[in-house]
């Protein structure tokens, strides 16, 4: 067989062959459908037929702690700025796989969880080793809700607060305004941090960049296929600061395969967006139409 | 007017503003049936591009999921359902055209808290009552139930001003709901497509309530005390 048949044939496989592996469990929740795939070791949580719009999370079965996705690997980045956080609140809990970390690496910390959707949260737990404790509690309820509830009873504040909560395909748009970020930032004690996990080639990237700058003023902004913004309440460190935080964490990375180094080349301030364009708040967010390139 | 200067149109035109011609009443009939047309198509746009801008106010307060739009569309259902009873039987008495602009006007004049006190209400609301079940569907209750209700009387009071003869009523109710439906789409798709990419959430209302004050103008301008 000559070798471009050979090619076409492999192509023809790659087409074929069920991108996303074996479904293991499906269920149906008031916001979407729950999907657990598993493929070569490999399991992962998905909301679309055959992960069609992508991975929510993955885990490798044989070593559950690695990360198999880079973007969680960077969202962890937010220690170098806030190195011993006491307490960390999660927005989304997907597979668990911060939470888990952030468990592991800090075990003195109390982390809150708000996660929307019930299923989720049993799909983690069975399926992703997720296991909520006296230190790591799980709230099902909208996570602007949890935290306008939480400013009204004043009475916890956080060290980080991690948002991934943003889908490529939907953007949560009452999670993505001036306002929310102002409450977010409420809800830090001084020199708190947030990071968000989002998007670096979405259409949006200029309006949530001056959204973020409008609340925080300068962040770090650590790109590759995801964006991940590292904000502060407070002054934002310098690299140099950054750099000597990250030094308490050059073993601590390994189980979940990478070291410290690997992040720091991509912390940035540089505003690469238009800054004339619009703030998204309450009273505009457009968010998925300006994602849809409208 | 026999001079050879003078055409049809001309003559039409002449005749058109001689309040005792025939010409005269014949323009005033279609101007008026118009203006009914124009208010029915304007409330069903009215409701629509109030409920899909209603979801975007509760949303930051209950969140946007299923509960949230479900409560909001309940509370449409009802009182639009309500609004359809009361307006038929206020059609009973006296109807006119200046009084179908009246309820349009009304509508518009009762959703003025959404904008006013929108936001501090919401808040209260949101802090008392935190399932986003019944906090939304109390939210919504207390935002839209009434304009939204005086826009549900729109459509059976505009039958009874169509309607002269029983033959035709279901011709011209059927045109009516055509009318009034097709508003809704229009105000459905134009708010979510294109107005919420333009505009702020409080200018869209701003301006949906401009139009309804400048469609009920419209409709006290034409005089049908010369009809028939």
């Amino acid at each position: 067989m000559s070798r471009a048949a050979l090619a076409t044939l492999a192509l023809l496989h790659a087409v074929a062959a069920p991108a996303a592996g074996t479904l293991i469990h499906s269920e149906h929740s008031q916001y979407r459908e729950v999907l657990v795939y598993e493929d070569a070791g490999t399991r992962c949580l998905c909301f679309t037929h055959e992960c069609a719009i992508g991975r929510q999370s993955c885990i490798e079965l044989a070593y559950p702690d690695h990360m198999v996705f880079e973007y969680t690997r960077l969202m962890l980045g937010a220690l170098f700025l806030v190195p011993d956080p006491h307490q960390i609140l999660v927005i989304g809990l997907g597979g668990g796989t911060l939470p888990r970390a952030l468990q592991q690496l800090l075990p003195d910390a109390h982390i809150d969880v708000v996660e929307i959707d019930p299923a989720v949260v049993r799909v983690a737990t069975q399926y992703f080793g997720f296991k909520s404790s006296l230190k790591l509690s799980v709230s099902t309820e909208d996570g602007r809700a949890y935290v306008r509830r939480l400013l009204r009873e004043g009475t916890r504040q956080y060290d980080l607060i991690m948002l991934d909560a943003y889908e490529r395909e939907y953007i949560p748009e009452h999670l993505l305004t001036r306002e929310f970020l102002r409450q977010v930032a409420a809800l830090l004690r001084p020199g708190g941090v947030v990071a968000a996990n989002t998007w670096s080639s979405s259409r949006l990237y200029p309006n949530e960049s001056v959204t973020y700058h409008a609340v925080f003023g300068d962040f770090y902004n650590l790109k590759s296929g995801n964006r991940i913004i590292l904000a502060t309440s407070g002054a934002l460190p310098s690299l140099d600061q950054i750099r000597r935080n990250s030094e308490r964490f050059s073993e601590a990375f390994t189980p979940y395969g990478f070291t410290p180094q690997l992040l720091l080349p991509l912390f940035s301030t540089q505003m690469d967006w238009d800054p004339a364009a619009r703030v998204l708040t309450d009273q505009y967010s457009p968010a998925n139409l300006l994602n849809a390139g409208h | 007017m026999g001079g050879k200067k003078f055409d049809a149109p001309y003559a039409f035109a002449l005749a058109a503003v001689n309040p005792r011609s025939g010409a005269f009443r014949y323009t005033l009939l279609i101007m008026y049936t118009l203006v009914l047309y124009l208010l029915a198509g304007w409330s069903g746009f009215f409701v629509m591009g109030i409920e899909l801008l209603g979801g975007r106010l509760l949303a930051p307060y209950f969140g946007s999921s299923i509960y949230v739009w479900g409560a909001i569309i309940t509370v449409f259902m009802l009182a639009l359902s309500l609004g359809y009873l009361a307006g038929g039987r206020y059609s009973m008495h006296r109807p006119s055209l200046r009084r179908l602009a009246l309820i349009v006007l009304l509508a518009a004049v009762t959703a003025l808290p959404v904008l006013l006190t929108g936001d501090a209400l919401l808040d209260k609301l949101a802090a008392r009552v935190p399932d986003p079940r019944f906090g939304s569907l109390s939210a919504a209750l207390a935002l839209f139930f009434v304009p939204t209700l005086i826009s549900g009387m729109v459509s059976p009071y505009a039958v009874r001003l169509l309607v002269v003869e029983s033959h035709h009523a279901g011709e011209r109710a059927g045109r009516l709901y055509f009318i009034s439906t097709f508003g809704s789409a229009a105000g459905t798709l134009l708010t979510s497509f294109y107005f919420v990419l333009w505009f702020e959430l409080n200018q869209i209302l701003w301006g949906m309530l401009a139009v309804s004050g400048l469609v009920a103008l419209s409709a006290c301008l034409v005089r049908p005390r010369a009809l028939p």
